[in-house]
């Protein structure tokens, strides 16, 4: 594995959501569950980030918004979409201003479904998203080898 | 003097060598403690290691090119302090090529015309403002205690400079705190979760550079652990012993401090600060001068 997977580190958006998923996320980061056991620091930084966790729908106001967080991230990145909402805009999708699911605006690398998302699921996420980290750390590694 | 740049250059060679690493697992020790004393289990020793490493293989970006040019002077400045100080070499130096280093910091944050990297800077500059009197009068107290500023003349003192400049030595752990960038006085930058300035004087700097940043606390939390070891040792070979207890201690009552303690606005910091080096250095330095 990687030096990428040993400290991932995550900066959380939330995208038009209830906070129910939002307090999920936070009840992950915080002391009960203690994430940083495995390195994981919540940043609110996104040129310091590593995974992109997004809760809530997209919808007309926020899409540049996360398309801005997104491209201000370094590759390796990897996107996890948190909730319902985020993996296909749940209940909201018909609403007029919805668009729909994360991946309607950036590219999504796992999805967390739930309503809300359990912490347990989120941290099942990570891990997925850790596998699809490590494979992306090292194609730019050795990208930059040939380069 | 042919000599004592040699002297220098070997001591930067090895502190650039043996910081890093001692610095490296000072902090995981630092996350370690810190998680306990919040009930966590917390990462791995190594997770400083690892966080850098990590850093180092991220893509290459940065907002202007000067950005990381001055933080690389800024660690490179941070290791002549570090070679300096460890060569026994004066230090009155140590202190003013360190603070350069600080400097260097401060323009790689204002070269990148950020907002949130500009709040970052302009606080760090306060908190340079704040810690500085403090630590030159630190250098002073050492001087009339020790008759020189070269650091090596402790090894033949009769008695460590702790018995003449004690006040100055509590004046120099309320610094420290500062120097060390410990809440409550982490105002420009904090290695804790969510701040106000998203992440103050690094906001713009990632991957490699960022990876330098950190490289420089672990070796500047190195030097300045060496600066209060300093006050305990004389010509007793089993003092450094002791100075390193003391410096040990000191780091835990800083992580203790951390914890415990809110981020204070700037006006509190500067004045505190102020006051402190005012009373306990100015003191101590009057009587070492009129007594």
């Amino acid at each position: 594995m990687s030096f990428a997977t040993k400290s991932p580190w995550v900066i959380h958006y939330d995208a038009s959501s209830c906070n129910g998923c939002d307090i999920e996320v936070l009840a992950a980061l915080c002391p009960g569950f203690d994430v940083e056991r495995f390195g994981i620091i919540n940043t609110g930084n996104p040129k310091h980030a590593d995974i992109f966790l997004v809760t809530g729908s997209v919808n007309e106001q926020n899409i540049h918004t996360i398309k801005e967080i997104y491209n201000q991230m370094l590759e390796p990145k990897v996107v996890i979409a948190c909730g319902v909402c985020a993996c296909s805009a749940g209940v909201f999708h018909d609403c007029y201003n919805v668009i729909g699911g994360v991946d309607q605006a950036i590219p999504v690398d796992v999805y967390a479904p739930g309503c809300a998302v359990r912490p347990e699921a989120i941290i099942d996420a990570v891990v997925e998203a850790l596998g699809i980290l490590d494979k992306k750390a090292k194609a730019l590694a050795a990208k930059k080898k040939g380069a | 003097m042919g000599m004592n740049i040699i002297y220098i250059i070997l001591g930067t060679l090895a502190f650039a060598i043996c910081a890093p690493v001692l610095g490296c697992l000072l902090a995981g020790v630092d996350r370690k403690i810190s998680a306990r004393m919040q009930g966590r289990v917390g990462p791995v020793l190594l997770q400083p290691y690892y966080d850098v490493r990590k850093l180092l293989g991220k893509e290459n970006a940065s907002v202007n090119a000067t950005e990381g040019v001055y933080v690389t002077c800024a660690l490179v400045f941070t290791l002549l302090a570090g070679g300096i100080f460890v060569s026994g070499g004066n230090l009155l130096m140590s202190v003013f090529v360190v603070a350069l280093s600080a400097l260097f910091f401060i323009m790689a944050a204002y070269s990148t015309r950020s907002p949130y990297a500009e709040i970052g800077a302009a606080r760090e500059t306060l908190q340079v403002m704040a810690y500085e009197p403090m630590v030159l009068f630190m250098a002073v107290g050492v001087y009339m205690a020790l008759g020189s500023f070269n650091v090596a003349t402790l090894t033949w003192a009769a008695a460590p400079i702790i018995t003449d400049t004690w006040a100055i030595f509590v004046g120099f752990l309320f610094v420290l705190t500062i120097k060390l960038r410990k809440s409550p006085f982490d105002l420009s930058y904090s290695h804790h979760a969510h701040q106000e300035l998203v992440k103050g004087i690094t906001t713009e700097m990632s991957g490699s550079t960022l990876a330098k940043v950190e490289v420089m606390h672990w070796c500047e939390n190195i030097l300045f652990l060496g600066w209060v070891a300093m006050f305990f040792v004389w010509s007793n070979p089993l003092s450094w012993v002791l100075a390193i207890a003391v410096a040990l201690a000191v780091y835990f009552l800083e992580i203790w401090i951390d914890n415990n303690f809110a981020r204070v606005k700037w006006q509190l910091l500067l004045k505190s600060a102020w006051i402190v080096a005012i009373v306990l250095g100015g003191v101590n330095i009057a009587v070492l001068a009129y007594w």
